[in-house]
């Protein structure tokens, strides 16, 4: 509102203090302790638990572990992605009120390399403990293990080899997921920052090309990704909304991590153009995808119970009928519908930064849970559960994505000063 | 003096000049009947000293009473007055009255809202909006002050108040 004729800083840097570091730091060793302290527990305690042995397989303490790397990875993967995902938005609807944070959403792509290699690395790794479909007797018509159904659908992993063998279309499809994503994240990255120095709208148009193809791209790469990550987990089980639940679950989390780091940034004294208005808007964001993700989720899980078709049913039965799981589902509603909707529901909540930095940390630790159950029941079945293994890989992880994103943030201006619609920005009003 | 019947009314040709004027006319200690304007103009609101609507209430009531609604209408269809066996379930299921209760909430909470709102600015049906200045549907924003408000003043003194603060008219209006 107004004519301010106010000089901000815009060549402001974000300093990396190392006392900041050291927090970080600290929480990653407690982390790292913690789920030293949850292995050694599993190791020593349920080790050779062979009672309780899932399909014929034994069930060992280092699945779980395998099933909680990949559930945070998979998150976090998310969560990065979904930074350059909204960066590329505020381009392709030519958002102005965003100018002055769009190197905080885009500096989340900076975790995507590490979550690449670390991805990719792990499969080769943890991928038979956690895939069913990676077993080859399924595809042997001679083995008492035949599964016709997982037959029909092995081209989808292991065309044009053999199935069985490697699963060369799946390895593929995640090497150029990522590849793709990261392609983008730097040719984006670049545009950004070859406009500090070259001013102009020329920048802003390349950067708006871009974006636009960049979304294209992740329209569809994000439900495949989804589909090999995740929803083949549960190698027979299928659902058509599954895409886009998992891309519900990231985008809420990416936004609560974004609005996070915004508050942070504004609350040590950077970002002075950032105003109750922009705060508002990142909150209306985290409010109105917290619905949008529950739609996404009451949908798929009403049209199975509606129908109760044995074969859909049963993921849901998986999760609702067990002891160790069926709590978690109304945590998952609880924190991702219930708290932010009835929280974040008056304007008051979404400019004061006190609720949303509560809120969007509840959010945040609600789509991990959210991620739990899509991970835990169709990989350790009854032997899953929240446990310190969880909590502290949870923490680690959460730990070294902030690393990495802060470290990245320090390095270049906070501002990308020379952007066509910053003055647009100040003034705005909600 | 009667009160809300005889104004005097300042024309003005561009929204910042009337946020700049809205402030000068406050600050002089007179009090502001209401502004009429042909478009929206952001922080209108704050300088003349608003309160936050309370129409965001009203959506919630309306809101709430439809997902009641919803939910005992269905309730008593579903269980009470014809019980029905549909797929299966339970005849009170559920997860089966979410997609009704969530039409019905957001029903009656955005025709309660527009109602509220309807009649809180004397726009409904039987009321008699008052037109100070036909011009405010086209280009000019207007500035209405109640003389019998501002009876301590007399009407040459608002009139220079009103033109000292970029008016590019000042007229009177009186409504019977």
């Amino acid at each position: 509102m107004g004519h301010s004729t106010t000089n901000y800083n815009l060549d402001q840097k974000f300093d990396f203090t190392a006392g900041l570091k050291k927090s970080i730091l600290t929480v990653l060793i407690i982390g790292a302790v913690i789920l030293a302290a949850g292995i050694l527990m599993a190791a020593l305690g349920g080790g050779h638990d062979e009672a309780h042995a899932e399909g014929g397989h034994a069930f060992h303490w280092y699945q779980r572990l395998f099933a909680n790397l990949w559930i945070n990875n998979v998150y976090f993967t998310g969560i990065a992605v979904i930074g350059v995902f909204f960066f590329a938005i505020q381009y392709a609807a030519q958002a102005g009120w965003s100018a002055p944070l769009l190197r905080i959403f885009l500096s989340f792509g900076y975790w995507l390399p590490f979550a690449g290699v670390i991805m990719i690395v792990s499969y080769f790794i943890v991928g038979h403990d956690i895939f069913h479909w990676t077993h080859k007797s399924l595809f042997d018509l001679s083995s008492p293990d035949y599964d016709k159904i997982i037959d029909g659908k092995g081209a989808f992993f292991f065309w044009p080899l053999e199935k069985g063998t490697f699963p060369a279309f799946f390895i593929i499809r995640m090497v150029f997921f990522f590849g793709a994503w990261v392609l983008f994240f730097n040719k984006l990255k670049n545009l950004s920052y070859k406009e500090d120095i070259n001013p102009g709208n020329q920048s802003w148009f390349q950067i708006r090309k871009w974006s636009a193809l960049f979304l294209v791209f992740f329209a569809v790469s994000s439900s495949i990704s989804a589909w090999d990550w995740v929803m083949s987990i549960d190698t027979h089980w299928f659902s058509t909304m599954f895409g886009w639940y998992v891309f519900a679950s990231w985008f809420v989390a990416g936004l609560s991590a974004m609005t996070l780091v915004t508050i942070f940034l504004k609350e040590r004294g950077y970002l002075e153009m950032v105003n109750a208005n922009h705060i508002h808007d990142m909150g209306k964001f985290v409010f109105a995808f917290s619905i949008f993700w529950t739609y996404i989720w009451f949908s798929q899980f009403l049209l199975i119970y509606y129908a109760n078709i044995p074969e859909e049913s049963v993921y849901f039965i998986e999760r609702m009928e067990s002891d160790v799981y069926s709590p978690f589902i109304f945590v998952n509603l609880a924190l991702n519908f219930f708290l932010p909707f009835l929280v974040l529901m008056t304007r008051d909540a979404k400019r004061h930064g006190i609720f949303l930095k509560v809120i969007c940390s509840l959010i945040i630790l609600g789509h991990w849970f959210d991620f739990f159950l899509m991970v835990q029941p169709g990989t350790l079945g009854q032997n899953g559960g929240f446990g310190l293994m969880e909590f502290g890989m949870l923490l680690v992880f959460g730990s070294l994505v902030t690393y990495v994103v802060l470290n990245n943030l320090s390095k270049r201006n906070l501002i990308a000063k020379n952007h066509p619609m910053l003055e647009e920005s100040y003034h705005h009003q909600i | 003096m009667e009160r809300d019947k005889n104004f005097i009314l300042g024309v003005y040709d561009d929204e910042d000049v009337l946020l700049d004027a809205i402030s000068k006319v406050r600050g002089s200690g007179v009090k502001i009947h209401e502004v009429y304007s042909p478009f929206p103009v952001h922080g209108i609101d704050d300088v003349l000293g608003y309160k936050r609507s309370k129409l965001p209430i009203a959506a919630f009531l309306f809101g709430i009473l439809g997902t009641t609604l919803a939910l005992v209408m269905q309730f008593y269809m579903m269980k009470i007055d014809w019980p029905m066996i549909i797929g299966g379930k339970d005849h009170a299921a559920f997860p089966d009255f979410i997609p009704v209760t969530f039409e019905l909430t957001v029903l009656l909470a955005a025709f309660g809202m527009v109602g509220v709102f309807m009649i809180a600015s004397n726009l409904k049906p039987w009321g008699q909006p008052r037109i100070f200045d036909i011009r405010i549907t086209d280009d000019k924003h207007v500035m209405a002050i109640d003389l019998a408000v501002n009876s301590s003043l007399e009407e040459s003194q608002l009139s220079d108040v009103l033109k000292n603060s970029g008016a590019s008219e000042v007229n009177f209006k009186s409504f019977e």
